[in-house]
């Protein structure tokens, strides 16, 4: 086990994404990448920047975007006042990193592979995408409230195939999950894998539908975290047998068929 | 500078602990530090039989601090005994395990069964958890229970080092001590969470499900001192700071005060390697304002005439 896992790196770069409609909802943060052994999709970093100091004293987890040639990209949305203030660091800023944490989304060379994201829930699939050995076996379904230029969709349709849906208005939601059950029902049939990351509810159709179809489907958990290590207990989810589970070392990503959400 | 630390008959090789609840059993930090820079670690609070702990959410962040509502979420004594301590054993680290039950009988049982484990070197006795319903600081808050508790322990500990745990959430902190003291604590550790919450006004909702729960980290530090100061001066058994210790100067104002050791706990979260430097840094800080010794160093507060 490296002894290593924990430093200070430096902030190279970030860059609002779909800034003009938005302005600094969504930001990519590129930090120097520690050369770690090696990292999966689906993996998350805990990152607290230096000049936090004692005023806020966690970490934030993100899943790893992409990584590699030096850099470690997180793509990140502003949700409160840690990402708030992340979203005003700057290049050269020192951040603690440690990492990467957690298992990872399952990778099966020629299975037919669908992805489903649920907003932000886009972000480890664009490691995903880049480190699958046959991309042509892999879809994308993305479902978004904000504009599609705020999310690295075009980019991961350069690898992968592509579908999205805007949720609008409310009524658009019906749409969003016929359209889930249809394609998780069409993987079933295939024998096909399920990988979702997004919003609980979002989770809930997939989990919902992935029983119904009887599709293998696995979901990338989001909860509230103190150490990422396992140790704070902060994290917990009820595992299939009820029990209390970290979704930090246990997870983040389970088998739909093995958590309650 | 020698930094080797006595405390009634629990040698430590330095004068750094991590504190229950923030360190797993110990191999969860392992990738980020070796354990053995560490004089000892206090385990997870372990119950006789498993407990699921509280429903979520269960932590919240606060300024300089965190509230949490774990509720003791344990895989139970044997499992700590068969799955933890063997890979604990090899480890030149004086292993502490904390002890959670919900009356002093069982608190006994349990000091029992971990009697002959020779890879304990100490037990400490939660009589402070705020997170339970059954037993926690209730017991904390009444000194005879206290005194019990701790007596039950003491008789089922086999000769091992008895420490307890105290709670902020009192009157006069130093009567607990005192009780705990009569009951044959070989030493007391303090302080544990204070009793707090935090609520929504966009949901409507407390932040924690349980609504009630700790608050730790350094927005603590002034309390816990305190705390310590007064019990030092109350009790003859050594005391072991805890609260809101983040760097060396911390720690050492914890010692200032008269403490043998200090606990580290939420810091622990900032940074998964901060518990590992800090016995070096406390030494190269108390060379820098000229301490002759650790020793020398405790308890030398100059107090107002």
């Amino acid at each position: 086990m490296s002894l290593r896992n924990c430093r200070d790196v430096k902030v190279l770069q970030v860059s609002p994404v779909g800034r003009s409609e938005t302005p600094d909802e969504f930001f990519e943060l590129i930090l120097e990448y520690p050369d770690w052994d090696g990292w999966k999709p689906g993996q998350f970093v805990m990152v607290r920047p230096v000049s936090w100091e004692l005023d806020m004293l966690w970490a934030r987890p993100f899943s790893i975007s992409s990584a590699g040639d030096g850099r470690l990209t997180l793509f990140i949305q502003k949700v409160g006042r840690g990402t708030g203030r992340l979203a005003r660091i700057a290049p050269g800023d020192m951040v603690t990193l440690w990492g990467p944490l957690g298992n990872s989304f399952a990778v099966e060379k020629d299975t037919p592979t669908l992805l489903l994201a649920g907003g932000i829930g886009i972000a480890p699939f664009r490691g995903y995408v880049e480190r699958h050995p046959s991309p042509k076996n892999v879809q994308l379904f993305l479902a978004h409230r904000l504009p599609l230029a705020c999310y690295p969709y075009d980019y991961l349709c350069g690898h992968v195939q592509g579908q999205c849906i805007l949720e609008e208005k409310p009524e658009d939601l019906d749409g969003i999950i016929d359209a889930m059950g249809g394609l998780i029902k069409e993987y079933a049939q295939k024998k096909g894998l399920v990988l979702a990351c997004g919003p609980t509810p979002f989770m809930r159709t997939v989990q919902r539908f992935a029983r119904e179809f009887g599709a293998r489907a696995q979901v990338s958990l989001e909860n509230r975290m103190a150490c990422g290590v396992g140790a704070c207990l902060g994290c917990v989810t009820r595992d299939g047998e009820g029990h209390h589970v970290q979704v930090c070392t246990k997870g983040p990503v389970f088998w739909a068929d093995k958590v309650e959400l | 500078m020698n930094m080797h630390v006595s405390i009634a008959g629990l040698e430590l090789k330095n004068p750094v602990m991590t504190a229950s609840g923030t360190f797993g059993f110990g191999l969860e930090f392992a990738p980020y530090g070796d354990l053995e820079a560490l004089g000892g670690f206090v385990a997870k609070g372990i119950s006789l039989k498993p407990r699921e702990g509280n429903p979520m959410p269960r932590i919240a962040e606060t300024p300089c601090g965190m509230l949490n509502a774990i509720g003791i979420q344990n895989p139970g004594v044997e499992a700590f005994v068969t799955q933890a301590l063997p890979a604990l054993k090899s480890k030149d680290v004086a292993v502490v395990a904390n002890l959670y039950a919900c009356d002093a009988a069982e608190f006994g049982e349990l000091a029992g069964v971990l009697a002959g484990e020779e890879g304990v070197a100490a037990l400490e006795v939660n009589v402070s958890c705020p997170n339970v319903k059954e037993g926690g600081v209730a017991f904390g808050q009444d000194p005879a229970q206290i005194a019990r508790v701790t007596e039950a322990v003491r008789k089922k500990a086999g000769g091992k080092h008895v420490m307890v745990k105290l709670s902020p959430n009192v009157t006069d902190i130093t009567v607990c001590a005192r009780a705990a003291v009569d009951g044959g604590a070989d030493s007391l550790s303090l302080i544990n969470t204070l009793s707090g919450m935090a609520v929504d006004v966009r949901t409507g909702k407390p932040r924690i499900a349980n609504v009630i729960a700790g608050l730790s980290g350094p927005a603590i530090k002034p309390v816990a001192l305190r705390c310590v100061h007064q019990v030092v001066r109350a009790v003859d058994v050594p005391v072991i700071g805890i609260g809101g210790i983040a760097s060396a100067e911390d720690a050492l104002e914890f010692i200032l005060v008269g403490a043998h050791a200090v606990q580290v706990g939420t810091a622990n979260f900032l940074r998964p390697d901060f518990a590992f430097g800090l016995a070096g840094e406390m030494e190269k800080l108390l060379s820098e304002v000229g301490a002759e010794s650790l020793e020398a160093f405790r308890g030398s507060l100059q107090l107002p005439l």
